[in-house]
């Protein structure tokens, strides 16, 4: 495989480093706001 | 106070006729083996060249599936009856009991591998063209790791939710190296291209290593509630 | 803390920026692979902090069975600090240095290492107490699978360019990882699928059983090697020294990003756990109806997450 279709893995890879980063932190911003929720309707 | 391997043959031996007792169970999973063995036959070709190859793999991927099934069905009984609550009361140390229903199961699963062993010979007419003795070794040493490490987790699985789909997979992943061993020796000695005797001493290590952490935890396993 | 993180968190996504732009544009590029092998700065970082973190949720795990009778801290506490011992001594044996060379590994590293798990332990030991060790086990397993992840999906989207194929079996790296990663999903699963207060304990020797294991993964796929004839990897050998920096600076980035995540992982189970804690405690406390119920089923319970 020659060095410039090469290219598109290396673009590719750095991509879903970052999706699954953000999937995670997404994961727990969703979480925390559920959980804030909860605390909430227990204060009332 | 009884001895501490009297207390494990004891439980032994009422787990054996316990089991024997409800024969319908047994006779139920050795259909299951029979119909697993069957189900591989038609998916792998077995008059083809390399079926030496991969009948190492088929008969052990054949084993643990068995081995899953029969675990779980013990553990089913004792919990219908509340057994375990009457074990962690018991003055008896816990190991031994965990002993007695390792051997117990081990006893139960070797029974099916008797039955899928020849039946595995016989529909892929298998030759042994390395030391077939060493057969006998893997066999032992690979059925005592995957049935030492399912009963500790099908205990550790007891109280979650799916316990049944719990204990493959909390087994599968850490014995991926024993099963690694067992299928290359059995594939080595089938085939007498290289020798298996590495993968006998992993085996018994992993043995040696697994026994020993079931035993020393399986006190914080019972106990953890 | 609390007050530190956003500075922190901007300051972690520059240190990444700048990580990102001498990844791409100053390490030179690879003779033989060309541009893609800038995929290492990123594959190779996150294998480390991965293993790092699985390193201290088994750290966790041990110091929380071991704290539960202090007898078996005691015992703990000796183990450890004859572990450390005879790391240090060890890779200085004659036999094992010539060992160590085999593997391209120095003596000194080999013994640095070594002490390393005696210290992880006493400094979890003296800033984790109790249901914190926990906690820490938790997070550290949750986000070291999120690392493992990306070491696992990373790898065969470098290794097709470069080998031609996805996946080698006898690839002992790749191979072990995958199983590391198996065993800490399935440790996630068992916290998942389990009710009560039994579930750290059971996990924490699940953790056990796991670190037992990778050894034994390792070395029967490092035999398993020897004996089928593996795909040629061009390459290898030592690394250009500015290659290295920049792997170095790139690992520093992704470890300031760990930690914040792992830190925002930590309050969050903390947070959750004290939720719960209200949670059964008012239903507890509601005058008839659940009051009359056995708690214990309540308590018990917990709440997805």
């Amino acid at each position: 495989m020659n060095s410039a279709s090469a290219v598109k893995f290396l673009y590719a890879a750095y991509i879903a480093t970052w999706v699954v980063h953000a999937s995670y932190i997404g994961s727990l911003v969703r979480r925390y706001s559920r959980l804030r929720r909860q605390m909430k309707d227990m204060g009332k | 106070m009884r001895s501490y391997w009297s207390i494990t043959l004891a439980t032994l031996a009422k787990d054996i006729r316990l089991e024997w007792r409800s024969k319908d169970a047994l006779n139920a999973m050795l259909f299951f083996s029979l119909l697993v063995v069957v189900i591989f036959v038609f998916s792998f070709d077995p008059l083809a060249e390399e079926s030496r190859h991969i009948a190492g793999g088929l008969i052990w991927v054949a084993f643990l599936f068995a081995t899953v099934v029969a675990l779980n069905q013990t553990w089913a009984r004792e919990l219908r009856n509340q057994v375990l609550d009457a074990y962690r009361v018991s003055p008896a140390p816990a190991t031994a009991l965990f002993l007695a229903k390792a051997l117990g199961n081990f006893i139960l699963v070797s029974l099916l591998e008797a039955l899928m062993a020849p039946l595995f010979v016989i529909f892929y007419n298998l030759r042994v063209l390395g030391p077939a003795w060493q057969l006998i070794p893997v066999a032992l040493l690979g059925t005592w790791a995957l049935v030492v490490n399912g009963t500790f987790f099908a205990a550790m699985s007891v109280r979650t939710r799916s316990r049944e789909l719990m204990l493959p997979l909390l087994l599968f992943p850490v014995s991926i190296p024993a099963v690694l061993g067992m299928v290359a020796a059995t594939t080595n000695i089938l085939t007498g291209e290289n020798s298996a005797h590495f993968y006998i001493v992993l085996l018994l290590t992993y043995d040696v290593v697994f026994t020993t952490a079931c035993i020393g935890l399986f006190d914080t396993v019972l106990q953890a509630e | 803390m609390k007050k530190a993180f956003p500075i922190l968190a901007v300051l972690t996504a520059l240190f990444l920026a700048y990580a990102f732009y001498q990844a791409m544009f100053i390490a030179p590029t690879d003779a033989l692979q060309g541009d893609v092998y800038r995929i290492i700065f990123y594959h190779v970082p996150s294998a480390w902090t991965a293993f790092l973190l699985f390193f201290i949720n088994f750290i966790a795990s041990v110091q929380y069975l071991a704290s539960a009778k202090p007898s078996s801290a005691r015992a703990a506490k000796w183990i450890v600090i004859a572990v450390g011992i005879i790391g240090v001594v060890v890779p200085f044996l004659p036999q094992v240095q010539q060992w160590l060379n085999t593997i391209g590994m120095y003596p000194s590293s080999a013994a640095t290492t070594a002490l390393m798990i005696p210290a992880a332990y006493f400094l979890v030991g003296k800033y984790f107490l109790g249901q914190d060790l926990d906690v820490l086990a938790v997070t550290a397993a949750e986000v070291g699978v999120v690392f493992c992840t990306i070491v696992l999906i990373t790898g065969p989207i470098w290794a097709r360019p470069v080998w031609g194929i996805w996946w080698a079996p006898g690839d002992i790296r790749l191979t072990s990882t995958l199983v590391l990663w198996l065993i800490y999903v399935s440790y996630l699963v068992l916290r998942h699928f389990s009710d009560g207060a039994q579930t750290q304990k059971l996990a924490a020797v699940l953790a056990v059983f796991g670190a037992l294991d990778i050894p034994l993964v390792y070395f029967s796929i490092w035999f398993f090697r020897t004996q089928h004839p593996q795909p040629v990897i061009g390459g290898g050998g030592s690394m250009d020294p500015r290659m290295l920096h920049v792997l170095l600076i790139s690992w520093m980035a992704f470890l300031c990003f760990a930690f914040l995540v792992c830190w925002a992982r930590f309050q969050l189970e903390k947070l959750r756990r004290e939720v719960e804690e209200a949670e059964a405690l008012e239903s507890l406390l509601e005058p008839g109806g659940s009051a009359g119920q056995t708690s214990k089923g309540k308590v018990l319970s917990r709440g997805r997450q």
